[in-house]
């Protein structure tokens, strides 16, 4: 039984070992740019979390085929325990783990600790059951202010901007995100309804957007291309279909699109 | 043989394992010297820790809602007709009568606490000296039942003049603070005064002293509990607006 | 009296109850926490069944869509978002906070520290009752007008809060919570009584550092739920005034929802998160302590072998209890709190990692140099084990919130949370289940049955849980109804459908275990009292035990509870009343 168990549990170890090394399912191919530096990030943990897995379960298969009762005279060492042994590993542990977290925070200070720099792209994003909506700012560079009693996607006013206001005479919503490639975006989450969440894997991005508050985030796209956008708060039944597209296109393309909005917008009214 | 066991037993961890009964008079606290039998004394700990457990529990109750109390006065709401966050906290103006309750209360604990020392005197006494006095007392408990019901109706005047005045619970966050922080108080001392009637009914029928002298006791220690947590509501009241 | 003629007569002055007689006052009103402890684990057992025909229903659909079950008909999105929180909700609650502790807990504590029951039998019936009645609301939601919620265990506002925002959120939702506040309320019953009766009612010699590990993590659980449980009360009710008076403690101001304005005004979600959470993270340490506590003490058991480092292991009890308040916000990385409370959470949460390394560490150390034997009980203490470092080690993942980023609210935390909780603190029930049936029942359970019921149990659960970290890391948001909108969904289908079908067959496996279990109970081999040869005190009396566990005398205890293979005794264990090797202390 001793050996059953040690070969099981082996073989169960080597196998989800071996997935994870092959990489099968594999992370979407990044497009941002601090990706590199995440999915580094990502790999440095797998390494050391993969040791301690393996060296963990292959040892506990180990002992209990070891330490098996054999039926003969074998003494059992009784001890209560080794104290010297307990505070080494209680350290190692701690500075391991510890010491990984330390130094893989420079990455999460990067993307959250500071602000878009300024020239970045805004965007405005607005979540509500069950779509995205992206609202550009226009040559401007100002948000119109909206009003909750104005929001009709019916109508073609699902963010509910308000006419009145100036700003919003060159302010365009969409419902796919484009950006221009190597300059940085800065979105502004909203929802209208309940907490939603922006996932664009390929860009390894994810923010909740929470009602009530203003939640500014930053990224980089830095390869032309689509990309998928996928709700990751749960939202209400239509959860899993809150499906929306990043498109990353080139400078040109962009300013060329912007300023076709814009006309678009001001032929309208 | 028994000696080499309990060499062996001594050399290897002398703390742990080996110990036996021991022959020092055990530390009566928490040193595993009860022997299941309660006496008045265990009794007594036995419940005054089942109230002091509980309490614990009771307060973090109310740390949860002063810690929402604190964070709802401070957020605000990204409010996109202005373009900035804003805060709909309106301070409110804490019903007078208030301040008579609370003095009601605090009266009510001094009772509580004459008729707890009253009890246990007698039921301390009797064990000594294996007689009771069976001489009328002032009906200290009977009086602080009736000052904690006349909190009560003090508190439910507050709520009805306010609702006369159109403040309900809704009509804005610090006005569904108020209620929700003193119905809650309210309620737990609803638990307290039951625990009152059930004390007077048990000091009036035949039970042994010591019974009833752990009930009182007990039910003083919540009574006073609830005046704590009482003067520190309508302190958060009063100040945190 | 002086004390030899105290311990001899042993008769209990102040224990209220005799022997109950009548039906209804032994098996249904019961004081006795034996019988109580039963009707918890039973309710447990009947909870588990419940929730895992959900998730078996939630697997179905995923790889089936167009399945037509019966009675139900077809799965709807927002059924499968029900099935998905009821499923939660139920394992959470009425599983991993009932069986491990009102179930065992209740039976064995006072026995194994030598007590007669517990400290309030009276409040220990109340409580059982309670959560009785907590069950049947929750239940019941699945039956009113709109069904039950559809917003996760976890209940996030202003989902739960406006009833308008989804299917089964209005009376549904509101049973849901009503319910979850009478638990509440059952649990801090509870947790009074467990910790009354570690403090208070230890017999003589049961110090604290003798008690067995088990009664430790009861008595840490017990802390937990006491300090833990009273949050979750607080905001429930705040959630039931917004759903229903117009309060806004949770809801913003300035909300559309269906083309509707909504009235509230100023609140915040995430005050919602703050406060579930809190009591959120310590909760799940409540449903993996007590398995711990029964892993230590199997390992030790089978292994013949003191456990390593008696101590240590006491003391990371003690700091997951303690660290278990302070790492809550590792569940918000992503919500909108600060990005600098993310990184002092981040780093509390490392922390915690160590005490659970250490018993890791301590129990390979227990089994090193023993001699196993290899009864169910112990291979499902192994097995837990196993589970508890896989569950465990993609913690160190989502703690770091830079990776959280990638990984929050993916199939990575599903399968994190199901290895720790849907997995290790479930074979925490069943290796205790395994090991106390004979001390219960007075019968053993089938030996035969339960290695079968392990290896469809552990292979069966890691072939289920294992590729759900696959799914995350490659971007499957979790609680999808259908994975047919989102393009790069598409090839983890093959994927899903290997976890489906894996869990038809694991789920199908539990079913050996129900059938031995009741089967036993009447027609096991009669056990006879020490049939582990087990140290503990609940080996020194029949199986089962007298109404009053010590038939009417009071144990003295002389030993710790692990003393196995001690050089020099006459036996390989020595129970921890043996009078033999006593020695006065220091």
């Amino acid at each position: 039984m001793g050996l059953v168990l040690l070969v099981v549990i082996w073989l169960i170890t080597l196998l989800s070992t071996y997935y994870f090394a092959i990489d099968k399912w594999a992370m979407l191919p990044l497009a941002s740019a601090h990706g590199p530096a995440m999915d580094s990030w990502f790999h440095t943990t797998y390494i050391v979390v993969g040791i301690v897995f393996l060296a963990a379960q292959i040892g506990l298969g180990w002992v209990v085929w070891r330490s098996r009762d054999q039926g003969d005279q074998t003494k059992v060492t009784y001890s209560h325990g080794n104290t010297k042994l307990e505070v080494l590993w209680t350290v190692l542990t701690a500075i391991i783990f510890v010491g990984l977290n330390l130094a893989g925070a420079r990455i999460w200070a990067e993307s959250r600790f500071q602000g878009a720099a300024p020239g970045a792209v805004k965007v405005e994003v607005t979540g509500l059951q069950f779509a995205w909506y992206f609202r550009y700012p226009g040559p401007d560079g100002q948000f119109a202010r909206t009003k909750p009693e104005l929001a009709d996607a019916s109508v073609g006013n699902a963010v509910g901007i308000d006419d009145t206001d100036p700003a919003a005479k060159d302010d365009f919503v969409v419902g796919t995100l484009i950006l221009p490639v190597d300059r940085e975006a800065e979105l502004t989450l909203r929802s209208q309804d309940v907490i939603h969440s922006l996932f664009i894997p390929a860009m390894r991005f994810k923010q909740d957007a929470v009602p009530g508050l203003m939640i500014k985030m930053h990224f980089t796209p830095t390869k032309v291309g689509d990309y998928e956008i996928a709700c990751a708060e749960l939202c209400g039944l239509g959860h899993y279909k809150m499906h929306g597209m990043l498109k990353v296109v080139s400078q040109a393309d962009y300013e060329k699109w912007v300023a076709q909005k814009v006309a678009e917008k001001q032929a309208s009214q | 043989m028994a000696t080499a066991f309990r060499d062996s037993v001594l050399e290897r961890e002398p703390k742990l394992g080996g110990g036996g009964p021991i022959d020092i008079t055990p530390p009566r606290r928490w040193g595993g010297d009860g022997d299941g039998s309660p006496q008045y004394r265990d009794r007594r700990r036995r419940y005054r820790l089942g109230v002091i457990v509980g309490m614990a529990a009771i307060v973090m109750f109310f740390v949860s809602l002063t810690s929402a109390y604190i964070v709802r006065q401070g957020i605000g709401n990204w409010d996109p007709r202005t373009g900035q966050y804003v805060t709909d906290w309106v301070p409110m103006k804490v019903p007078g009568i208030l301040w008579v309750n609370t003095l009601i209360l605090l009266f009510s604990s001094v009772t509580m606490e004459m008729a707890r020392r009253r009890t246990v005197e007698r039921a301390v006494t009797a064990q000594q000296f294996g007689i009771d006095s069976e001489q009328k007392t002032f009906p200290w408990l009977g009086v602080t039942t009736i000052l904690g019901i006349g909190f009560i109706a003090g508190q439910a005047l507050a709520w009805k003049d306010l609702t006369a005045q159109g403040v309900y619970i809704s009509t804005n966050p610090s006005s569904s603070f108020f209620y929700v922080l003193t119905v809650s108080h309210g309620l737990h001392l609803l638990g307290g005064v039951l625990a009152l009637l059930y004390a007077s009914v048990t000091t009036l029928l035949a039970r042994p002293l010591e019974t009833k002298a752990i009930v009182v006791d007990v039910t003083a220690l919540y009574w006073h509990f609830m005046d704590a947590l009482w003067i520190y509501i309508f302190a958060l009241l009063l100040i945190a607006k | 009296m002086d004390a030899p003629s105290q311990a001899a007569a042993g008769v209990h002055a102040g224990h209220a109850h005799a022997a109950p007689t009548g039906f209804i006052r032994k098996y249904v009103f019961s004081l006795d926490h034996k019988i109580i402890g039963l009707q918890y684990y039973f309710l447990a057992l009947l909870s588990v069944f419940v929730g895992m025909g959900l998730s078996l229903l939630m697997r179905i659909h995923l790889i089936w869509p167009e399945a037509n079950i019966p009675w139900l008909g077809h799965i709807q999105p927002e059924t499968y978002l029900t099935l998905l929180t009821m499923h939660g909700t139920l394992m959470v609650f009425f599983v991993l906070t009932l069986a491990p502790q009102g179930g065992f807990g209740n039976y064995f504590l006072p026995i194994q520290i030598g007590a007669a029951d517990m400290a309030f039998p009276v409040l220990n019936m109340l409580s059982f009752w309670t959560t009785f009645v907590a069950f049947c609301v929750m239940v019941a939601a699945f039956f009113v007008e709109g069904g039950a919620p559809l917003h996760g265990w976890t209940g996030y506002a202003p989902l739960s809060a406006l009833q308008s925002a989804g299917p089964g959120e209005g009376l549904g939702a509101d049973l849901w919570i009503i319910s979850i506040a009478l638990f509440c309320a059952a649990s801090l019953m509870g947790a009074l009584n467990f910790i009354t009766t570690t403090l208070d009612l230890r017999a003589k010699g049961m110090t604290l550092m003798r008690m067995p590990l088990t009664c430790w993590t009861w008595f840490v659980t017990a802390m937990l739920g006491l300090l833990a449980f009273g949050v979750l009360l607080a905001a429930g009710i705040l959630l039931l005034l917004d759903r229903n008076v117009g309060t806004s403690f949770f809801v913003p101001g300035g909300l559309v929802l269906s083309g509707n304005l909504v009235k509230h005004n100023g609140g915040s979600p995430l005050l919602w998160q703050h406060l579930f959470w809190f009591f959120g993270h310590p909760e799940v340490y409540i449903a993996i302590l007590p398995g711990m506590g029964v892993a230590s003490q199997l390992l030790s058991t089978f292994s013949r072998k003191p456990i390593f480092g008696y101590r240590a292991m006491v003391y990371a009890i003690l700091a997951i209890g303690v660290l278990g308040f302070l790492v809550w916000g590792h569940h918000m990385f992503i919500s909108g709190m600060s990005p600098y409370s993310g990184f002092a959470f981040s780093i509390m949460t490392m922390a915690i990692g160590v005490p659970s390394a250490i018993k890791t560490f301590n129990w390979l150390g227990t089994m090193w140099g023993g001699k196993i034997r290899f009864t169910t009980p112990m291979l499902f203490a192994i097995g837990f084990v196993s589970l508890f470092v896989s569950g465990g080690l993609s913690g160190p993942f989502l703690a770091q919130p830079q990776l959280d980023i990638q990984l929050h609210d993916t199939y990575f935390v599903v399968a994190h949370f199901h290895l720790i909780m849907g997995v290790a603190a479930i074979f925490g029930i069943f290796a205790a289940t395994y090991y106390w049936f004979p001390k219960m029942f007075g019968r053993m359970m089938n030996e035969s049955l339960g290695k079968a019921h392990f290896f469809f149990s552990f292979i069966g659960t890691y072939a289920i849980f294992m590729p759900m970290h696959y799914l995350g890391m490659a971007g499957h948001p979790r609680r999808y109804s259908s994975l047919s909108e989102v393009g790069f969904l598409h090839d983890l289908m093959p994927l899903q459908h290997f976890i489906s079908i894996v869990a038809f067959i694991t789920i199908a496996a539990q079913f050996i275990f129900l059938f031995n279990l009741f089967w036993s109970m009447f027609k096991g081999k009669k056990a006879e009292m020490n049939p582990w040869q087990a140290t503990t005190l609940e080996w020194t009396v029949p199986s089962p035990p007298p109404h009053d566990n010590f038939g009417g005398m009071v144990p003295v205890v002389n030993h710790g509870p692990y003393e196995y293979s001690v050089p020099g005794a006459p036996t390989d264990h020595v129970m921890q009343t043996d009078p033999a090797g006593a020695v006065s202390a220091h």
